[in-house]
Order: structure tokens, then sequence, then C-alpha cells
């Protein structure tokens, strides 16, 4: 590989003379680019947003464009050229609108077209038969197109790759069923060259790995990193909670901030903060700024209007969520406000990128931390980014059932021989470590459902012909294929539709079973687990306004706007991104570390002051587990600080073995620092007196047949069953012919899952299932891992009262379902109680300082 | 492990401890929590909508579920036959998921139904899946089953229906936190749980059921792991909330 500073190519004079006109030079690593691609090779470029990612992806390819045109005669019609494959639609939508500006501008007479699922059928049909020069596209069409008889003429001309946000791409099944799209391409053009861009990630070899697949490794393209950034931890005047989520305390300081800059993006964790924030904000807004509110449940519509104001400088503040840490940069952002930890430390880097997007200016970014335990997470993260140190992230192995997908994807295009089709999946990154075993397992599952009982070979999806290969057995088999491929991945999300016209009289506790009402327009989508959690006429935020929830028909939820003053129902506050193990382990640090506290704030010093006095301050490495009596209970508390998934799982898990061990448990709260368990037989002086080891309690057997027994009744496997068996195509959810379907097509997963476990334990689905468990939403390996960590290490302190340290663990109990200032009130009157309690006598002194009421 | 309250029980059988009881038309059954009515003096088991081969007739569509429905729904008639040695047995329709069902068994699942039909009666009573069973099937096919008092039908009339023994809805009570199959009555006609591993289940509480029970308190009889509960019908909730009987929530 030839060193970058060696090769400057020189653009061709149209390219120069157009980035005169905008006032840009070409920078370094976008020439580099140029050169690896004019080479022949395959590059993973690695840059902060803001440093002309996308132009730099796309220039190899305008270059040869240009070129081509003008020598090759051009009757032959020919496949694609460039295919740009970016995580979302509105990405692919917009590059293509910044991309024909300048093609445009310097007369290239390049064709460039988006394809989405959004893309009228007509125009779909036209491209596979006259395709663009460049294709701006999803995975999902990928894969749609790639199953297809039509792949070899649209793909067999293809010279490049582009692939927009790997670093998100590739942490998902859709990452997998991208990189078998990919695997594919290469079979179909050999000579395609990938590019991917990136933002800056701990290590790039996984990507550079994933690009070309085959164990080989693309070349590295590393843009300068920028100014390092100013970035604070937010210094309150106010008094800082204990609990809870919603940093309430922090918004008139909020305001302020963002009355000072040019334009903020205010970062919350959920959607249900974002509308939280965002209204609260309003209630302040006597400047009458324009803030908006933006997040992936808004209606599509809504969130293209939010966004082009941005990009026209109209909006003062934007409260987002997640949904904009992806894409394009949106006119002159100055300021990111991270409300509530930023789980990670990458996370929160690529956000600070966002702010100012010239590079050479530092982006500006505070971080406001909605409880004490949040400060020490807030305060590591500000270290780790000052560092530039970056959260690991885990490399994945292929999903089973993305696998089956792609394998009955690849019958509906041609027919494949076994052993080909295996070598070019095992080719792909996340599949290299896959077996020739599995691999016809799967190919069993998607020709008959891969049942030890031999009784549906008959009504087999594909054949087996004689010389070998297999075909799929016939054409409704393909159409059922298309209508599903790509439907898969996202969690079960509902439409929420508003209802028309009057709503029917309903008593309370009366049983309504009739129709429920007209439906109106949809005004977006919201977790089916928060939906399942209300009952009718509860109310709830949502778009910016107070719905009520009617009832749920298929899949939608049904609607009514309300006038009531607050909703009801709050969904989980604390975000869907668990605490990275890095930043876990800084924040242990600090615990475990009384020098690094003075730069904390005084309020969370004290606390931790207060720790060390009533009981210890764990190791690093070590588990601490405190015991202590309250109110006609017995609590244990432990902190293992793996994040709420792991703390849940641990939590059914380490109940069952209380059970067992006589202790009477009778529930546990989790988040994601600590756990805490409340029993009727004494924990502390049990363990004390020798009849409890914690260290059987904590044991890593738990991983064994508890987990197994835990399993099969939990609704959460059950859930992540019934993702495997719709992505691997058992269950379909549209059928040709039947979208509207009444009763009797779908069957219940839950029905499935329950047989197979008794019958076929090891069945490909189970397998899937049972990985995803192992990181998804039960963090399973998580677990283990903290399980081995602490094996040994566990340090406890029965206590007579509660720990200062458990206090915001001991207010997650029992919070009753209320809203906004009421909740908080009550959490300030009980978070004063349980400090009294802590503190007890000896703190007397520091009384005044720490039960400050707000 | 603790016994749950019932809400109420009408008798106090301790012989029969788990067992429910119900009395239509005058006669006296005895409800198996395997989900079978039993009217033992005469020796007689009813079961209904056992819906055998409905994953081979998804699998024929396209749906691969796994195939040990059949297998899995005989194994359970077997531990009911051998539990009441019934000289009766009377399967209330939708015994197979549609006409062709018994062309697809397994051969072992047939020899299995052909075991234990042998030296019984063996009657099936058509409904809107199977209208039409083959004969090689075994047993007896016949529209409905007059008994006196007693009138077996697979699908039930609209109004008052005295004496009227029926399956197709496939009842199912949601009480503390669970789905359950259960037996809906009036104490003049009765809808009996669907017994096939596959058979979804529709709650109570959907207006299919309105028109049954014009007059009257339900009450559903209860299926639990092995006891059968009597509760009033309306100390059971409605669906509302959740996916329709499309998704054939699994009832146990």
């Amino acid at each position: 590989m030839k060193p970058a500073s060696v090769f400057t190519p020189a653009l061709p004079a149209p390219f120069i003379e157009w980035f005169a006109t905008r006032g840009w030079t070409p920078r370094q690593h976008q020439l580099e680019l140029v050169a690896r691609a004019e080479a022949g090779e395959s590059a993973l470029l690695v840059a902060p947003t803001g440093a002309g990612k996308t132009l730099a992806g796309f220039l190899p390819s305008l270059l040869e464009l240009t070129a081509r045109k003008r020598h090759v005669p051009g009757t032959k019609r020919c496949g694609l050229h460039t295919l740009y494959i970016s995580p979302l639609k509105a990405l692919a939508i917009d590059v293509a609108r910044n991309l024909k500006a300048p093609v445009e501008e310097m007369g290239l007479g390049v064709r460039i077209e988006t394809r989405t699922g959004d893309t009228s059928a007509s125009k779909r049909q036209r491209q596979r038969h006259d395709p663009p020069d460049m294709l701006l596209t999803t995975p999902e069409q990928i894969a749609l197109l790639l199953a297809s008889p039509d792949a070899e003429f649209l793909f067999g001309d293809l010279q490049r790759v582009v692939l927009d946000e790997l670093h998100a791409l590739v942490t998902s099944k859709r990452g997998d069923l991208l990189s078998l799209g990919l695997a594919r391409l290469r079979a179909l053009a050999p000579d395609m060259t990938a590019i991917g861009l990136s933002a800056t990630v701990r290590d790039p070899d996984e990507l550079r790995r994933w690009l070309v697949g085959s164990g080989k490794l693309a070349s590295l393209v590393t843009a300068p990193p920028g100014a390092p950034p100013d970035l604070r931890v937010l210094d309150t005047r106010e008094h800082l909670p204990w609990a809870g989520h919603s940093a309430v305390h922090a918004l008139s300081e909020i305001y302020a901030a963002i009355r000072k800059a040019n334009m903020t993006l205010v970062f919350v964790n959920t959607r249900a903060q974002a509308e939280f924030v965002f209204q609260e904000l309003w209630r302040m807004n006597e400047d009458k700024l324009a803030i908006a509110l933006h997040h992936g449940s808004l209606d599509a519509g809504q969130r293209r209007r939010v966004e082009e104001a941005m990009a026209a400088g109209k909006l003062k503040a934007v409260v987002c969520t997640s949904t904009l840490d992806l894409g394009i940069d949106w006119g002159d952002v100055d300021l990111v406000i991270n409300v509530g930890a930023p789980k990670g430390s990458s996370r929160l880097m690529q956000r600070i990128g966002r702010a100012n997007h010239r590079l050479d200016e530092p982006s500006r970014a505070i971080l406001v931390p909605a409880n004490r335990f949040e400060v020490l997470e807030c305060v590591a993260a500000v270290d780790a980014a000052r560092e530039g140190a970056q959260d690991t992230a885990q490399p994945r192995t292929g999903a089973l059932d993305v696998l089956a997908q792609h394998i009955l994807g690849m019958a509906c295009a041609e027919p494949f021989a076994a052993d080909a089709l295996y070598n070019e999946i095992a080719s792909a990154a996340p599949y290299a470590g896959l077996t020739w075993e599995q691999f016809e397992k799967a190919v069993d599952f998607v020709a008959t459902g891969g049942y030890a009982l031999r009784t549906y070979d008959r009504f087999a999806k594909i054949k087996r012909m004689p010389d070998g290969g297999w075909r799929v057995a016939n054409g409704r088999i393909a159409q059922a294929y298309r209508m599903n491929v790509g439907t898969i991945i996202e969690a079960d999300m509902l439409k929420v539709r508003l209802l028309r016209g009057p709503l029917p009289k309903r008593e309370p506790g009366a049983v309504y079973t009739g129709k429920i009402g007209r439906g109106g327009r949809v005004l977006g989508e919201i977790e089916e687990s928060f939906i399942e959690m209300l009952a009718p006429n509860d109310t709830f935020v949502f778009g910016g306004e107070i719905l009520a929830l009617q009832g749920i028909q298929e899949n939608e939820a049904l609607v009514s706007r309300t006038h009531a003053e607050a909703p009801k129902v709050p969904s989980y506050a604390g975000g869907k991104f668990p605490l990275s193990t890095y930043l876990a382990s800084r924040v242990r640090g600090f615990l475990a570390d009384p020098s690094s506290w003075d730069h904390l704030p005084p309020q969370v010093g004290e606390w931790l002051v207060l720790q060390a006095e009533r009981s210890v301050l764990p190791g690093q490495r070590d588990l601490l587990v405190e015991t202590f009596p309250r109110g006609g209970r017995f609590y244990l508390a432990a902190y293992p600080f793996e994040g709420r998934l792991a703390h849940q799982t641990l939590g059914m898990l380490l109940t069952r073995r209380m059970d067992r061990a006589g202790l009477k448990p009778l529930g546990f709260v989790a988040n994601d620092y600590a756990l805490a368990v409340w029993s009727l037989a004494d924990v502390g002086r049990r363990v004390e007196s020798g009849e409890v080891s914690l260290g059987n309690l904590f044991s890593q057997e738990m991983l064994g047949d508890d987990l197994e027994e835990w399993m099969h009744e939990s609704a959460l496997m059950k859930r992540t069953f019934r993702n495997c068996a719709v992505i691997a195509g058992l269950i379909e959810r549209r059928f040709p012919g039947k979208e509207k379907t009444g009763r009797q097509v779908t069957i219940s997963t839950d029905l499935v899952y329950d047989v197979l476990r008794r019958h076929e334990p090891d069945h490909l689905l189970l397998e899937a299932a049972r990985q995803d468990a192992a990181t998804g939403l039960l963090d399973i390996a998580r677990l283990s891992d903290m399980l081995a960590r602490i094996a040994g290490r566990i340090v406890h302190r029965d206590l007579d009262r509660v720990s200062p340290l458990a206090v915001p663990i001991m207010l997650e109990i029992g919070r009753e379902l209320v809203y906004g200032e009421a909740q908080d009130q009550i959490l300030a009157e009980a978070a004063n109680d349980l400090i009294k309690e802590a503190g007890g006598a000896k703190a007397r002194s520091i009384e005044a300082h720490d039960l400050v009421a707000s | 492990m603790q016994r749950q309250e019932a809400s109420k029980r009408t008798t106090s059988s301790q012989a029969d401890a788990g067992l429910g009881e119900v009395v239509l038309a005058g006669v006296a059954f005895k409800i198996d929590p395997l989900g079978a009515l039993v009217y033992e003096d005469e020796r007689m088991l009813i079961v209904a909508d056992l819906h055998l081969e409905k994953g081979s007739s998804y699998a024929k569509r396209g749906v691969m579920l796994p195939p040990y429905d059949t297998g899995t729904t005989l194994a359970r008639l077997a531990v009911l036959i051998a539990r009441w040695s019934p000289r009766r047995v009377i399967a209330l329709g939708d015994s197979f998921h549609d006409d062709s069902g018994p062309e697809r068994m397994a051969t072992s699942d047939r020899a299995s139904l052909a075991a234990l039909q042998a030296g019984r009666d063996w009657i099936w009573i058509a409904g809107n899946h199977d209208p039409n069973i083959p004969t090689d099937a075994g047993g007896e096919r016949l529209p409905a089953l007059d008994l006196g008092p007693l009138y077996l039908r697979h699908e039930p009339r609209a109004g008052m229906q005295h004496g009227e023994i029926a399956g197709h809805l496939h009842p199912i009570a949601r009480i503390a936190g669970k789905r359950r199959r259960c037996l809906i009555t009036d104490g003049s006609r009765a809808v009996v749980p669907a017994f096939g591993a596959y058979a979804g289940g529709l709650n109570i509480h959907d207006e299919a059921f309105h028109p049954l029970f014009p007059n009257g308190r339900k009450r559903a009889h209860v299926l639990a792991e092995n006891q059968v509960f009597e509760v009033c019908a309306t100390r059971c909730h409605p669906e509302e909330l959740l996916r329709p009987i499309a998704w054939g929530m699994n009832p146990r």
C-alpha cells in the first residue's frame, strides 16, 4: 500500500473550478481516497462529521464517469456504475439532492437517482430496465434487487459501492443482511471496489474487514481529528436530584444557553423525554424562540419540515433523540446540549462533532446530568472525550434468521449450488465463522422449516434439482418473499392513528367490544411495549400533544385528542441504550478513588463522602452488596454498573436463587447502575452468619438452569423469538392478496415457541433467538462477563439503615405513575426522608447541604 | 404451592378435586382440566376443535409451522381416554383443519388415532373447517347429535338454545394476568373450549358470544394446570388492548 502523502492526484479542470466557486479546496483525505480508488483499492475513510466525507465518497465515481462518458461510444446499455447505500431513506434523498447540484453545475451528464420504499412503482420498474449511472438507496432495496433475475444485468458492470455511516450499519441485523448482499455483489462484479464512510471508531480494522470480506482488509484513510471539543458538564446552581431522568431542575439553565447560542441541538435519550423537554421549554419560552421537536415516532412529513427549517436557519433550537445522530450537516448548529447521561463516549463525540460544521473551530457541548449518579457518568464521558477514547464495539456474529432470509432471496434470483453459496456467504465478515452444518441447517429451514420430522418435504419452498442446484419451488413463493423482505428489523411499532368523528360512549367499568371508530390521519409510530401498558382513556404525550388511547386494531393504536393538562402515563425515561462497559468502568474508577472527587460538583462529592462514612466505596473491580432493613422489609442493594438490561436479567435470576435459598424475595428494581431486591427474610443476617453465601447467589451458575427456566416463560424471550420468526420468513407479515386480513391467517408465535422448545430445542430459530437474547434486550453476554469479573470479589456490608449510595435505586421502587412536577415533588420528599435516614445521627453537621429542598 | 381460591364454588365434591362441574339441561357433567366435557353416567367424552393437521395446512401454503401439533393433540386425547375409559368419544367439529387433513397425517399419528378409536364409538361432528371428512379417518360422521335434552353441534346458534353444547368459538378467559381456555355457559347451554394444540382462542367478551347469552349471567369454567375454576364472566377482562383473535394467543 502506497503511503498517502506520496501520491496526490490532480483533479480535472471542471472539478477544480467548481471547488473554487464554492471557496473550497479539496482536502487531503478526499484526494487520498481518489488515489486509492484509482489504484483499484477498497478503502475505509474515517472522519469526523463535517469533513466532507460524502463528497469524498463520490469523487472517485464522478471522476470515472466523467472520463468514461467522453471515451465510450455509448450505444451499449450498461448496468449501474455506482451504488450508494445509506441506512436512512431521508439521508439517501438528501445526499442525492446535494450531489445533483454540483453534477449539473459542472455539466457532467451523470444520471443520479434514488430508490427507497417511497419510490413510485413505475419508477422502480423503469430502473430495472434502464438503470441510472449512480443509484442512491437503502439496504432493503439492495436485498430486493439482488433477489431478482435482473440482478446480473443490473450489477454486472458495477464498479463501486459507497457505504455511508458504516459504523452505524454494521452493528445490527441490517448490517448482517447487507454484508451478505455485498458478498453477492462481489460475486456478480468481481472488479468492484467498496468505499466505507465512517465516524471515528475504536477499532477501524473491524470495518476494514467488513468492507472487503474474505478475511482481507480495505485500505485506511484517516482525516485529521479537528480541534478538541469545548465540553463541560453543567454545574448547576439548583439542587441535584437523587433519581429521575427528567432534568427538570436544569431546564431554565438550558433555556438560558439556548438563548445565547446561534442554534442548539438538545439531545435526549428517549422520545418521551423529548416530548417532555419540548413542552417544558415552551412553558418558559417568554422570548418566543423558535424551538422545534424531532424524533423517530413523528410523522415523516413533520420531520421533513423541521429539517428544512434547520437547514434554512429558521430555528433557534431542536429537541431531538438519536434519530438525528446520523446524517448530513444541518445549518449552523453551534451548541449541542446532551440531557441525561450520554451512555457511551463514542456516541457523545459523534454528537459533539455536529456542533459547528466548520472543522477548524472547536465544537461546544454541555452535558446536563439528571441525577447524581449521572453526574459521575457525565464526568467520565467528558474525560473520555478529551482523551479521544472510544467505546469498544462488540463484533457481531451474523444472525441466523437473516441468513435464512438471504438464502431464500438468492434462490429467487437464480438457482444456487450449495457449496458455491456457502463460500460466498462465508466470505462476508459477520459469517466468516459459519460452519457448513449451520449452513445446511439454514437451507433445510428455508426449504421445509428444518424439522426432524420430515412431513413437509412435499411442500418445500426451495427444491433440489437433478444437477444438485437449489431452485425456488414456484413464483408465488418469490412474490411472498418480495413483499416481506425489509419489513424486518425494527422493534415492533404501532401506527398512531387519530380517530375521526364522535367517540363511542364508554361507561367506566363497562365492557366495550364493538368497532372503535373510524380512522383518520396517522400521527406517527409508537413502541408496542409502551401501548401495551395502557388502558382505554389513559393519556400520554405524543408529537407535542396529549392523546388518549381508545383502543388497538390490528397494527394501529387509535387515539383521540384530549384537553388534559398533563398526561397520566410516562414511559421509561432512562433511554434505550444502556451505559457502555467503557464508561461503567470509568465510573467505578471514580467511586474507588477519593482523590478524583474534587473535580465533581460539591453536591456529588459530599454524597460520596457520606457513603464512605456510612458504608464503603467499592474498589473498581469489586461488586459492592449492601443489605439493610427498612419498613418491615429487608433490602439487598448491589452495584454492578452493567446497564439496565443486564440488571433486569440479573434481577430475574437472582430472585429465583434467593427464593430457593429461603430468602423469600418479593420484588426488585434495576437501573443502569444498581439493582435492589426486597425480601421478607433478613438477608444481611443470613449472609453474616454464613447461612447464605453471596458468592453462590451471584454465581455464573445462574446462567444455566435458572436462565433456561426463566426464558421458558419470559415475555421478552417470546418477543425476541417472534422477531426472529418473522425475519427468517417462518411467519409472514404480509400475504399476497391478503393484506387486510381478518382473523384466520396469522398464527401465534408463542405457540410455536412452546412447541419448538419441547420438541426441537436446537432448532435454528431458537438458536437465533438465544443469540439475540445474549446481546439484545436480555444482555446476557454482558451479564456473563460481569459475573466472571466479580467472582471472588464481592464486598458485603450489612447496615442498620439505607446507605447514601442506595438512595437513588431505592427511589425507583414503587414510583407512582405520576407525571411532571407532581412526580418530582413526591420524589423530592421521598429523597429527603431517605437521605435523612442514610445520614443518621453522625451526619447532622452536613445535613444543611444535603437536604436543601428544591 | 398455594392453591388459589376460586371466586365461587357450586358444589364441593372432595373426591373429584381438580375437576369442574356443570349442569346443562338437567344433566350433570364433569369438566376435565385438559379441556374435555365428561358425561360419566353415559361414559361419554366430548372434545371440540381439535384442528388436526393445522400445521401441515399452513405448510402447504408456505408457512412451515412445526409439524408436532397433531401428535401433541392426540397424545393429550390419549391421556383423557386412558383416564375416563369412555364408551363414546364425540369430536365436536373442526376436528381437522381441512377435509384433506386425514390424508396428510403422518403414519404414526394415523396409527395413534386408530388405536384411540378401537373398541369404542367415535363420532366426528361436521365443522365449518371439515364438513366432509373422508371415511378413512375412521369413526362415524354426523352433522349434529341429538341426545334428548342435549343437542350437540359444532357452531352455536343465536338466542335461547336450551341444552345445546357447541364448540367453534374457542372461548378464552383473561383473568389473573393470563389468558386461559374455558367453558362458557349460562346453565342452559354451553360453548366448550378448543382442544387442539394450535387452536387459538377468542375472548369471551367478544361480540361473537353476545347473541348466545341474551339473558342471565355467564359463568366461565377456567382451565388451569390441574384444576378447573368457576368464575363469573364479569371477573374476566376483555381483550380490547391486545391483538385480536387473529394472533391466537396461547391458551395455556
